[in-house]
C-alpha cells in the first residue's frame, strides 16, 4: 500500500499529531508552553543557572533588598532572606522541587486512576460499582482537606505530601478513563479484538487506552497546575517540604514573620508559584481546545 | 421529584459510611500506638489504659469500628488533648465562623463571577472579555495563602484600611447568640459591632473568593455563550425585545443552570481553602482549629473535624443536586 520513498500521506499520521498541530494556532497555549518550558529548563539547569548555593547561609547578607531597591546589590538580584540565602537561587531550585512533586504525585494518580478507571469501564458490573463508590468517597472530602489529613497522619515531609496529593487526584483520572473506556468498548474494533482472542490486558492497554489519550493528556496537564498549587499550600502549612529545602510555599511560610520588614522575601516565591501554575493552566486549556472539544467548559 | 430526592439521600448513607471508615482507619493504620497518638506522649499509664478500654483498642478492627460508629451516632467525637474539651462542643463553637467566612466568600465570588461572565459573553472577543478571562485564569492559578499575605501587606500594613486579623476588635462588645457574628450584630441591633465584623471579614473573604470567582466567571461565560447561540434568543431579539431583557430574562435563566452546580462544588473549595485563609488571618473557625490540631498532633480533633467537614460538604452537594433538579425541569428522573 505504501510506496517506499513517497512522503507519508496525511492519513498515515496519528490524529493526535494533527490535533496537537492546532496548538500552535492558539496563542494562549503557546504562551503556556513557553512558560512551562522556562520552568522545566530552570529546574534541569538549576545548578548552572543559579548564582548562589540555595541553602548556603550567609549571615553578612541577611535581608538584603532586591537589586533595584536602595541597599540592594547585583550580587543578590532578588535580595536575600533572613538567613542571607539568595532568593533568586532558591526560586530556581524551587522549580526543581515543585516540578518533581507535580510529576510524582500526578504520575501516581495517573497510574492508579487509569488502572482503576479502565478496569471499571471494561469489566463494568459490581467491580465497577465498588471502585466508583470508593472514588466518590475520596471526592467527599473537600479539596486539600484529605491531603492535609493524610499528611497529618503520615507525618510532614515532601514525600508524604506527594503521596497525599496523588491519592486525592486518583478519582478524577479514574472517572475520565472510565468514561472513555465505556465509550470505546461499544466500538467494533473492541469486538474484533475480542473475536480474534486477544487477552483483556491486551485489549485494554494496546487497543482501548491509546484512543483515550486526548482527555488524559489534558487532565494531566491541568493536574500539574493544581498539584504545584496544592504542594505549595501543604508546604506553606508546614506539612510538605521541610527547611532548608528551597520550596516556594515553604519560603512564603518562613517569610510571614518578616512581612513588616522585608516584603520581598514573600513576594517573589508567590509570583513563581503563580506563573508556574498559570503556565500549566494555559497549556492545559490550549490542549483541551485542540484535543478534546467536549471537555471545554 | 420526591423519589429522586429520597434516592439521593439513600446514596448519601454509603458515602458517609465510607468517609467514616477512612477517618477510622487513618488513626489505626498510622504507625505507633493509637492510644499514645491520641493522648500525646505525656499521658499516664492509667489514662492510656482507660482510652484503650473506651475505644476498644484491644478488640479486633471490625469491633472497634462498630464501637466507633456507635459513639458517632451519639455525637461523641472524643476529647481534645489540648483543652480536654469535648470535640463536638468545639466544632459547634467554631463551625459558624467558617460557614460565615465561606458564605461571604461564595457570595462575593458568585456576584462578581456571574456579572463578569455575563459581560464577557455578551461582548465576546472584546477587550473586556479578554481582560476578564485573563483575570479568571490568573484567579484559578492563584496561591491564595500568598494572596492573603499580599492583601495584608497592602491593606493593613501599608494603607491601614483593614484590620490585620481576627474576627472582632478587642473592646468591641457583641452579644453572641448564634456565633454567626454578622447575624448576631444585626439581631442585637449593634451597628458598631456590625461594622467591625464586616471590616474584619472583607480581607479573608475576598482572599477565599478568588478561585471560586474565577471558576464561576468562566463557567457563566461559556454557558451564556452557548445559550445566546440558540434560536429562541434570536426569536426574542427579532421580536424587538431590548438587549437587557433578552440577556437577563431569557438567556440568563437557562445559562445559570449549570452554574448552580459549579457554585455548589465551590463550597468544597471554600471549605478546604478555609484552612489556608483562616490560618493566615487568625480566623477562629474549624480551618484554623484543624491546622492547630495538625501542628499539635491532636488526632481526636483531626478525626472529628475531618468527619464534620466532609459530612457538611456531602450534604451541601446533595442540596445542590436537588436544587439543580428543581430549577432544571428537564431532569425529572
Amino acid at each position: 500500500m505504501k510506496k517506499g520513498n513517497s512522503k507519508k500521506s496525511p492519513e498515515d499520521r496519528h490524529p493526535l499529531l494533527d490535533q496537537l498541530g492546532q496548538l500552535w494556532r492558539n496563542k494562549t497555549s503557546v504562551v503556556g508552553l513557553i512558560v512551562v518550558a522556562g520552568f522545566v529548563l530552570a529546574a534541569i539547569f538549576a545548578p548552572s543557572l543559579s548564582p548562589h548555593d540555595p541553602v548556603e547561609i550567609s549571615l553578612y547578607d541577611q535581608l538584603k533588598p532586591p537589586a533595584w531597591k536602595d541597599g540592594g546589590s547585583d550580587k543578590n538580584i532578588l535580595g536575600t532572606d533572613d538567613l542571607g540565602r539568595d532568593i533568586f537561587s532558591r526560586i530556581i531550585y524551587g522549580a526543581r522541587v515543585s516540578l518533581t512533586v507535580a510529576v510524582v504525585s500526578v504520575g501516581l494518580a495517573f497510574v492508579l486512576g487509569t488502572l482503576l478507571g479502565s478496569i471499571s469501564g471494561y469489566y463494568k458490573g459490581a467491580l465497577d460499582s465498588v471502585i466508583m463508590r470508593i472514588m466518590d468517597i475520596i471526592l467527599a472530602f473537600p479539596y486539600l482537606l484529605l491531603a492535609i489529613v493524610v499528611v497529618a497522619f503520615l507525618g510532614p515531609s515532601l514525600q508524604n505530601a506527594m503521596i497525599a496529593i496523588g491519592i486525592t487526584y486518583v478519582p478524577r483520572f479514574a472517572r475520565i478513563v472510565r468514561g472513555s473506556v465505556l465509550e470505546e468498548c461499544e466500538k467494533d474494533y473492541v469486538m474484533a479484538a475480542k473475536a480474534v482472542g486477544a487477552s483483556d490486558r491486551r485489549i485494554i492497554f494496546i487497543a482501548i487506552l491509546p484512543n483515550c489519550l486526548g482527555p488524559l493528556i489534558v487532565l494531566t496537564t491541568l493536574s500539574f497546575a493544581s498539584a504545584i498549587l496544592d504542594a505549595a499550600a501543604l508546604s506553606f502549612l508546614g506539612l510538605g517540604a521541610q527547611p532548608p529545602t528551597p520550596e516556594w510555599g515553604a519560603m512564603i511560610a518562613s517569610s510571614r514573620s518578616l512581612i513588616l520588614r522585608a516584603s520581598w522575601v514573600m513576594t517573589f516565591p508567590g509570583i513563581a508559584i503563580l506563573f508556574a501554575v498559570l503556565g500549566f493552566n494555559l497549556l492545559g486549556d490550549g490542549l483541551r481546545d485542540a484535543l478534546d472539544p467536549r471537555l471545554r467548559d | 421529584m420526591l423519589a429522586y430526592i429520597i434516592r439521593r439521600i439513600l446514596i448519601l448513607i454509603p458515602t458517609l459510611l465510607g468517609v467514616s471508615v477512612i477517618v477510622f482507619l487513618m488513626l489505626r493504620l498510622t504507625p505507633g500506638d493509637p492510644a499514645e497518638l491520641l493522648l500525646g506522649e505525656r499521658a499516664t499509664e492509667k489514662a492510656l489504659h482507660e482510652i484503650r478500654e473506651h475505644l476498644g483498642l484491644n478488640e479486633p478492627l471490625h469491633v472497634q469500628y462498630g464501637m466507633f460508629l456507635k459513639r458517632l451516632m451519639k455525637g461523641d467525637l472524643g476529647e481534645t488533648i489540648w483543652s480536654r474539651q469535648k470535640v463536638w462542643i468545639e466544632v459547634k463553637e467554631r463551625f459558624p465562623a467558617t460557614i460565615e467566612l465561606s458564605v461571604a466568600a461564595l457570595f462575593i465570588s458568585c456576584f462578581f463571577g456571574v456579572i463578569f461572565g455575563i459581560i464577557s459573553a455578551t461582548r465576546q472577543y472584546s477587550i473586556f472579555d479578554y481582560l476578564s478571562m485573563l483575570g479568571a485564569l490568573i484567579g484559578v492559578s492563584m496561591p491564595i495563602f500568598w494572596l492573603g499575605l499580599v492583601f495584608m501587606l497592602i491593606f493593613s500594613v501599608n494603607l491601614g484600611w483593614l484590620p490585620l486579623s481576627g474576627r472582632l476588635s478587642i473592646g468591641v462588645d457583641l452579644e453572641v447568640i448564634t456565633n454567626f457574628y454578622i447575624l448576631d450584630a444585626v439581631l442585637t441591633k449593634n451597628w458598631v459591632a456590625l461594622k467591625d465584623v464586616l471590616w474584619h471579614i472583607i480581607m479573608p473573604a475576598v482572599t477565599l473568593s478568588t478561585i471560586p470567582m474565577a471558576i464561576v466567571a468562566r463557567m457563566t461565560r461559556s454557558s451564556m455563550l452557548e445559550v445566546l447561540r440558540q434560536d429562541y434568543i434570536k426569536t426574542a431579539k427579532a421580536k424587538g425585545l431590548s438587549q437587557f431583557i433578552v440577556t437577563f430574562k431569557h438567556a440568563l435563566r437557562n445559562a445559570l443552570i449549570p452554574v448552580v452546580t459549579t457554585i455548589g462544588l465551590q463550597f468544597g473549595v471554600a471549605l478546604g481553602g478555609a484552612i489556608l485563609t483562616e490560618t493566615i488571618f487568625a480566623w477562629p473557625g474549624v480551618g484554623k482549629w484543624m491546622f492547630d490540631a495538625v501542628m499539635r498532633r491532636d488526632y481526636m480533633v483531626i478525626q472529628g473535624g475531618t468527619l464534620v467537614i466532609a459530612a457538611v460538604f456531602v450534604v451541601i452537594n446533595l442540596m445542590v443536586d436537588v436544587l439543580y433538579a428543581v430549577i432544571n425541569p428537564r431532569i425529572s428522573v
